[in-house]
């Protein structure tokens, strides 16, 4: 009987202490936050209509079909957000342009993601010249404002949306190189690495089976609030012109258009504007909300 | 202390050199071949060399970049291509615009933040806490420009108060510093928030309570105090944002600032104006930088003491 009882505390010990993953850890915390669930509920509906917008929508005929006879017609039933200088429904736009702004934000961050980490990681495993040298470069970048770099790096490469990822992506590195730097520099001695070294591991294999999966927690965090940055900075290069080409409706050329439309027709620049804030409020409402759950001050 | 300035200085050397290459190599790309275009098309190969001998286009992209840098150390820029003036006398002339907005977008930025940051602070998790952190979000959450182009819709064309555009008096420059300045205030209230509350926690402010100093004076002269160094720190580095967020405003607000200047030389591919203003914009922003640094050490008697040993 009193063996018994033993085992099944045992067993409770053995399931309370039982090893969760970082994802888990992060969901567990996060359900208590109320504005993270707010803001990852936002972020789920954005991606669904950017994903089934192609089914929504004809892209030729409501996406980019002009019809001048339409042109520049206020909210209505029959437009929802007005038409704009072409006769193009701008409701239309604004969820079509969903894709646009989202996977310019994911890939540019991917982007950063892969220069980032390679450099920072391998910068705080290797250390020494290469640390030095990756170190300094990463200063360089960061003196010169990302503004400024992303429209340098699109005027060398050329317009296309792919440029732009591109050119936001590589101005995103620098914090992404020093995140990485300073996560390994912490786990780098640690005995289970000494364990994989002492068994012959190649670096390379050491740094991404053991070290990266526990610098986990700080790269989501950063990558969740870096998307939201992304998408702004998408959205200022395709305003000055030098984002997604016409007649994509990426969100920051529609405002750039409704800028010139600005004193009668105002709600040209409304709907826009307000779906690239409510995507980037989303995303930094999850930000945070990662972020505290990863905190170990604010852990209960 | 004099040491760690010297240090700090001769380690600004090396960056300012990559920061400039960087720059170089990358308006290298950009540029094809301007030559061909400013020779036109009747133009003979003898004549196109003696051009790009002119133009300083010849010899490889390190050679070239010794010759820039040279060239920079006596304070030439080189010349425009499309306007053929002098891109230092330029910018020099648009600088002093983008170094007003940058002023007044930062003292936009303090004068919302720190009343917002301290209010939230020392009424945690009140409704006054609540909102400045809601309204913090948005503000970071919000476009610039867009939140320029509202203002302008609100202020200028519905109540007339400022103009849309220009830069004629105070007035034109209120509506591009908010816009500017918004998304920094909107950081520096949550790190006046947060500084102010690991402060507020500290044994040293209830000694200064028990001992009667009123409640105005704990905040101001012991809480804030200690609270103002990641303050610090986060303006400076936030000086580049302003800067990069400025070409955004100069553009929305027709502002004649060194924005203004680069956007309009990319349109026109006027690689040296581009090229110029970037890099004499990085050094700027690396230089104030090392300035907000050294405000940080003479801040903190900690850091201070660390040097004066």
């Amino acid at each position: 009987m009193e063996t018994n009882q033993t085992n099944r505390s045992q067993q409770r010990a053995t399931k309370l202490y039982k090893k969760r993953s970082t994802l888990e850890d992060i969901w567990r915390q996060l359900r208590r936050n109320k504005g993270a669930i707010i803001g990852l509920i936002l972020i789920i509906v954005i991606i669904l209509v950017a994903l089934l917008s192609p089914l929504l929508l004809d892209y030729d005929k409501d996406v980019i079909g002009q019809n001048i006879k339409q042109r520049l017609k206020p909210p209505s039933s029959a437009h929802w957000f007005g038409t704009d200088e072409l006769g193009r429904d701008i409701l239309s736009r604004v969820i079509y342009g969903a894709r646009y702004s989202l996977a310019v934000g994911v890939v540019a961050v991917f982007v950063a993601l892969a220069f980032g980490i390679t450099l920072g990681a391998a910068a705080g495993y290797i250390g020494g010249k290469f640390e030095n040298v990756v170190m300094r470069i990463c200063d360089i970048f960061s003196s010169i404002p990302s503004v400024l770099m992303a429209i340098a790096v699109v005027s060398a490469l050329g317009k296309s949306t792919f440029n732009l990822m591109l050119a936001v992506g590589i101005a995103s590195t620098a914090p992404f190189i020093r995140v990485a730097r300073a996560a390994v520099l912490v786990i780098h001695d640690e005995e289970y690495v000494e364990a994989a070294r002492a068994i012959g591991m190649p670096d390379w294999k050491i740094i991404w089976v053991h070290i990266l999966p526990n610098c986990l927690s700080q790269i989501i965090v950063q990558a969740t609030l870096r998307v939201g940055s992304a998408i702004i900075a998408a959205a200022q290069l395709s305003f000055l012109g030098l984002g997604v080409p016409a007649p994509a409706p990426e969100w920051g050329s529609m405002l750039s258009a409704g800028r010139q439309y600005i004193r009668d027709y105002s709600y040209m620049t409304l709907f826009p504007g307000l779906a690239i804030m409510l995507t980037v409020l989303s995303l930094n409402m999850l930000g945070d909300g990662i972020r505290d759950a990863l905190d170990p001050k604010l852990k209960r | 202390m004099y040491r760690y300035i010297l240090k700090r200085l001769l380690m600004l050397i090396p960056v300012l050199l990559g920061v400039a290459f960087l720059i170089f190599a990358i308006m290298d790309v950009a540029a094809g071949d301007p030559v061909y275009s400013v020779a036109g098309a009747d133009a003979t190969p003898e004549q196109i060399e003696v051009l790009r001998e002119k133009m300083g286009l010849n010899g490889s992209l390190i050679e070239r970049y010794i010759r820039y840098i040279g060239n920079l150390l006596r304070g030439d820029l080189g010349t425009s291509y499309i306007s053929k003036l002098d891109v230092m006398k330029v910018y020099l002339q648009r600088l002093p615009n983008t170094l007003k907005l940058a002023t007044l977008t930062m003292i936009v930025a303090v004068g919302m933040a720190i009343p917002l940051g301290i209010t939230a602070a020392v009424h945690q998790n009140s409704i006054r806490d609540t909102t400045s952190m809601v309204l913090a979000l948005i503000g970071l959450s919000m476009p610039n420009f867009w939140l320029g182009l509202l203002l302008i819709l609100f202020f200028s064309l519905r109540l007339g108060w400022f103009p849309t555009g220009g830069s004629e008096g105070f007035r034109s420059i209120v509506l591009p510093a908010i816009t500017v300045g918004t998304s920094l205030a909107a950081l520096l209230t949550r790190t006046t928030r947060s500084s102010m509350l690991d402060v507020l926690r500290q044994d040293y402010l209830r000694t200064a309570r028990a001992k009667g100093v009123s409640e105005r004076n704990v905040i101001q002269k012991h809480a804030l105090r200690n609270a103002l160094i990641p303050i610090i720190t986060i303006f400076g580095v936030q000086f580049s944002n302003v800067l990069g967020g400025s070409v955004l405003a100069e553009t929305v607000f027709a502002w004649p600032g060194v924005g203004r200047l680069v956007v309009d030389a990319i349109d026109q591919r006027d690689i040296p104006t581009v090229t110029g203003a970037l890099v004499m914009t990085t050094m700027l922003v690396t230089i104030v930088n090392l300035l907000v640094d050294l405000v940080y050490a003479f801040v903190d008697p900690r850091i201070k003491a660390q040097y004066t040993k």
